[in-house]
């Protein structure tokens, strides 16, 4: 009886349809980033736009084959896909081919497979289905050893690529641990030490400490009544000491140096726009120059005649600030946004804890990449080398997304039965 | 759901909080901040300017005097220069590694990606060589541009010289012109600039980041059309222009003639000369300096700018003046014994003993004693004190374009000197004096300055009965033949056309009959010729020779006024010039013989020459004054006067 029903039954129509406009957008931005017009041409397959067309055909074949399949296929099944992305981030390191000093592909044919980005969707599969199977509660160390084990794994693997960017989208998956009881403390202790790093990195590091020391003195005057908050203080106090101090080594020793460089980038420290700030001060150009409207369609001057670098894969969001202008940015940024608070909307809305954590997953990672490559066109946060989500160009990418996005679907047309 | 359900409000709030400082920096740099507007445009855009071609210049029959010659400027883009043989690059463009390596790091200090010039104007010879191997040199390309060409190097003064603009151009011009540019300096190319420099054009190219082109932006809606300079039809006669400046080599002076019915300037000589080509081209500079250091200053403008006393050539202002003010008629006879005796001592020698000259007659034998009278009429006999008869005199001669600026249409000219009746209260420190303290104004003498332009102006209109129109050196601009209105306007000299008469009729005896000053030495075969000799006191050397005349004496079509510094008496080597220069004008030939014309060509004035040739025998002498008081103010040549150069 319910073999018989339509794969779209009990689908969730709104993200499809969000998706489905996301991935146009893409494909018309792509079209406009390669277009050259002194050869306007016609649509030919060689080029990025017609690639991208069979990218995002097969994308679509794809979602409806997860929508035709079990969904109970995908928790039974979660450790073999985990397995399958390791096993081949494992591979890729021995036989994978290096492009611009990743190795991260590894061809098949005239086909290149990224495993990093199908470790995205397994690492979120295998840790719903621990967390849903386990009886153990977040709060308890064995648990979050245990998640971090295998966040950590898929994590160092990429990072032996070297592929920062892939890498660090691991992280975001602290908002699914958060949802499903992780201390809040962990995040306000993520934000503090970020914020630290990056105050060691502009301020000098021994003023630092002293306004520290000096705001702790305070605090511990103002509340001198209650002793019970004085240990606690003067250790948090003194490891932040520590973590300053060890900010500088770190810095100048495991990063490497345009890892540094970017870094230095942002925070203002680098002025060097022919150079190391290269692509961010012509992807601020590209997009600025968009003003509020827009140049329109294929008259975007930055990103048609290669001022930005990149332009269709990572820096593909110049194009939109370019040729679409304010409202443009607007509209995308409000699809990510629609996208994100309906995934979470949707996962709570799920019945079977590990529909829900998976749901999380997905709206961490999806964020992560969301946040990122924006962030980094515009100069919030330093150049990292991470897609955007259905606009990027680029097949496993976007079916790495596309896979990610309709296990979510196929689980919540399920929403109803017991996994 | 669990108990943890709340935190999906948190996590929700992240998401928009995230999003709306994303939005909020997008708003920033897309709306509120323009500089990347800017930068984008200067990303993509380059203005390529195109230089229009400067307007040519022809001579008053269309024949070309003035014309553009291509030349090649080497660019280079630094950046996409590569690895190639420098050894036959430095061949090719003559230069050395030393050079080419300034030129290399000044060009990538003003951008590796842009372009700039590397080398500039290219002659074609070596375009031609380089552009064969150009592929070999990655980076580096070769812009066209245009420079003067001056096909029969002559009239070099007459059209001035361009060169690169300076900062105070710029500034000057408001920012319209751009470093690079060309300005006409001096000449016509300077007055005319406006009308000869063109509209440059500007196309709005659109570059990639590899700064290849990729069209024009806007499909060029942007983009303007260079047009070319204006052509100028100027008043030169080529063939008398060659013809003066053949005859006045190794001379220094000016010849400039006339059209008396339109006031357009047929020739304009200004010697010594240099070749006009020699302002063009990578040579320039050099060459520009050696014309400033040669002592005889080629590039002073002496037509207009030197001031010379006219000498006898004056007598002619003088009986016009003093008949126009009643004091003498044409029958007006005064008794020569030789000399012009005034005041108590006062003596003013003449050439000979003229005995009783009527008016005409004393222009024809350039009696200095009747002048001595005329002015004595003029300024002691009018019925008012000499001061305020000096005043009328002097606003009369003034009329005749004296000691003011004609206003031709060219820089740096001067007014020369008309000295007033206060210049000379304040000089003897009293206004009760009297023609005998300046008589030598009576015939040209003294302190006076007059322009060559301005004796030729005076005999323009003597030859017009009147009335002279501002003497200018285009008739016609572009296609139109618009001739400025000043241009077309009669100025009268405030002598009635009667009184011209017997003037005319004493210069036609000095060059036609037997014991006029220019007889036979001027005369010419079937051209009735007027003309008046003038010698020029010099105290520094030897007397300035002056002759100015005019041609025919019905309907004259040439008027005409050739000085010669250090060369003796005007009827030994001004004289002949001239008439030949009139007989070529309105015989389009000359018929004299070859004695003749040969001892012109060959004849070397300049001073310190000391194989200078002694005249030919001569049947009359001119009138040498012996002025016995001394001129008040040495007002002799101011010729070597430094010039203004502004570069």
């Amino acid at each position: 009886m319910i073999n018989q029903r339509s794969p779209f039954f009990n689908v969730d129509w709104i993200l499809i349809l969000i998706y489905l406009s996301l991935c146009t957008i893409g494909w018309f931005n792509i079209h406009a980033a390669v277009y050259d017009p002194l050869f306007p041409g016609i649509m030919d397959m060689n080029t990025n736009y017609g690639k991208q067309f069979m990218f995002i055909i097969s994308a679509i074949i794809l979602g409806v084959v997860i929508l035709l399949l079990d969904s109970k296929f995908f928790s039974t099944f979660s450790p073999v896909f985990y397995g399958i992305t390791l096993l081949l981030l494992v591979l890729v390191l021995i036989v994978g081919r290096n492009v611009g000093g990743n190795q991260a592909w590894i061809p098949i044919g005239s086909f290149r497979l990224q495993p990093s980005e199908f470790a995205k969707f397994s690492t979120c599969l295998i840790l719903a289905h621990y967390i849903s199977s386990t009886t153990l509660k977040m709060n308890e160390f064995k648990m979050i050893g245990i998640c971090v084990i295998l966040l950590l794994i898929p994590t160092s693997l990429i990072m032996l690529q070297p592929d920062t960017g892939s890498a660090l989208t691991f992280t975001s998956l602290v908002f699914a641990l958060y949802r499903e009881g992780l201390s809040g403390y962990i995040l306000v202790i993520g934000a503090i030490l970020i914020t630290l790093f990056v105050l060691t990195l502009v301020i000098n590091k021994f003023l630092l400490v002293g306004i520290i020391i000096g705001l702790t003195l305070l605090v511990l005057f103002v509340f001198r009544e209650s002793r019970r908050h004085v240990q606690p203080i003067l250790v948090s106090i003194a490891v932040g000491i520590a973590f300053i101090f060890c900010v500088n080594f770190a810095y100048q020793n495991i990063l490497q140096t345009h890892q540094r460089n970017r870094i230095d980038v942002i925070l203002g420290k680098l002025d060097d726009p022919r150079g190391q700030g290269y692509n961010l001060n012509q992807s601020k150009i590209a997009i600025g120059s968009g003003g509020l409207w827009g140049k329109g369609y294929l008259q975007g001057t930055q990103t048609k005649y290669d001022f930005v670098p990149e332009q269709s894969t990572d820096f593909i969001f110049c194009t939109v600030g370019e040729e679409w202008g304010f409202v443009g940015s607007l509209v995308v940024v409000s699809l990510y946004l629609i996208m994100l608070l309906r995934i979470v909307n949707i996962a709570e809305r799920q019945r079977a804890s590990f529909s829900r954590i998976y749901g999380y997953g997905v709206a961490s990672i999806l964020f992560f990449h969301f946040f990122i490559n924006i962030g980094m066109t515009i100069g919030l946060v330093p150049v990292i080398g991470i897609p955007l989500p259905f606009l990027s160009y680029g097949g496993s990418s976007l079916w790495s997304f596309t896979i990610l996005l309709f296990i979510l679907l196929k689980l919540d047309s399920n929403r109803m039965g017991v996994i | 759901m669990n108990s943890f359900f709340q935190r999906k409000y948190i996590v929700q709030g992240i998401f928009i909080a995230v999003a709306l400082v994303l939005l909020a920096r997008l708003f920033y740099i897309q709306v509120i901040d323009k500089s990347y507007f800017l930068s984008a445009n200067n990303n993509v855009l380059r203005k390529v300017v195109i230089y229009p071609a400067r307007g040519i210049i022809l001579d008053r029959k269309g024949r070309i005097l003035v014309q553009n010659e291509p030349v090649y400027d080497l660019m280079v883009i630094p950046r996409e220069v590569v690895q190639f043989d420098t050894l036959e690059f430095l061949r090719l463009v003559k230069l050395d590694k030393k050079g080419f390596d300034k030129r290399l790091t000044k060009a990538r200090n003003f951008s590796p990606y842009r372009a700039s010039i590397f080398e500039k104007q290219l002659s074609a010879q070596t375009f031609a060589a380089f552009q064969e191997k150009l592929t070999q040199f990655q980076g580096f390309y070769v812009q066209k541009r245009s420079v003067r060409r001056y096909p029969d190097s002559i009239a070099s003064q007459f059209f001035g010289y361009i060169n690169e603009v300076v900062p105070s151009d710029i500034i000057k011009s408001k920012g319209y012109y751009k470093p690079g540019d060309y300005i006409g300096r001096t000449g016509v190319e300077k007055s005319y600039e406006d009308l000869l420099r063109g509209q440059r054009g500007v196309e709005n190219q659109m570059v990639d980041a590899f700064n290849r082109p990729k069209g024009h932006f806007a499909e060029g809606a942007y983009d303007t059309l260079s047009v070319t300079g204006k052509k100028l039809i100027s008043s030169l006669d080529r063939d008398i222009q060659i013809l003066g400046e053949k005859l006045m080599v190794n001379k220094i002076g000016s010849i400039v003639a006339i059209e008396p019915s339109t006031g357009e300037i047929l020739a304009f000589v200004s010697s010594p000369s240099y070749d006009p080509n020699l302002m063009v081209g990578r040579e320039k500079g050099n060459n520009y300096m050696k014309l400033l250091r040669n002592p005889s200053n080629p590039l002073f403008i002496r037509p207009i700018m030197a001031e010379y006393p006219p000498g006898s050539i004056f007598k002619v202002i003088n009986a016009l003046v003093a008949q126009q003010m009643g004091r003498i008629n044409a029958e007006t006879r005064f008794f020569c014994p030789g000399a012009y005796y005034y005041g108590r001592r006062g003596k003013m020698g003449c050439t000979h003993a003229h005995g009783s000259l009527t008016l005409a007659q004393s222009i024809q034998f350039s009696c200095n004693t009747y002048y001595g009278n005329v002015y004595k009429q003029m300024i002691d006999r009018s019925g008012m004190r000499s001061v305020n008869a000096y005043r009328k005199w002097y606003d009369a001669v003034n009329h005749f374009g004296i000691g003011s600026k004609l206003g031709v249409d060219m820089p740096n000219e001067k007014k020369g000197l008309l000295p007033t009746a206060e210049f000379y209260t304040r000089h003897f420190k009293s206004d009760r004096w009297t023609s005998t303290y300046n008589i030598s104004l009576s015939i040209g003498q003294g302190e006076l300055g007059i322009t060559p332009l301005q004796m030729a102006n005076v005999v323009a209109t003597v030859a017009n009965r009147g009335y002279y129109y501002t003497p200018h050196l285009i008739r016609g601009i572009g296609e139109d033949h618009i001739v400025k209105a000043a241009y077309t306007k009669k100025n009268y000299s405030g002598v009635d056309a009667r009184y011209y008469g017997p003037v005319i009729e004493g210069m036609f005896g000095a060059v036609n009959k037997p014991g006029g000053t220019a007889y036979p030495i001027a005369q010419i075969q079937g051209i009735e010729v007027c003309g008046k000799t003038g010698t020029v006191q010099n105290p520094h050397g030897e007397n300035h020779s002056v002759f100015f005349a005019f041609a025919p004496r019905i309907n004259p079509k040439i008027a005409i006024a050739v000085v010669v510094e250090n060369a003796g008496y005007g009827a030994v080597w001004s004289a002949p010039i001239a008439s030949l220069m009139i007989e070529q004008y309105l015989r389009g030939k000359i018929t004299r013989p070859k004695y003749y014309t040969d001892r012109l060509y060959n004849a070397n004035l300049l001073p310190g020459h000391k194989a200078k040739q002694k005249a030919a025998p001569r049947k009359q002498t001119d009138s040498i004054p012996k002025i016995e008081i001394k001129p008040i103010v040495p007002v002799t040549t101011k010729s070597i006067a430094p010039h203004d150069q502004s570069t």
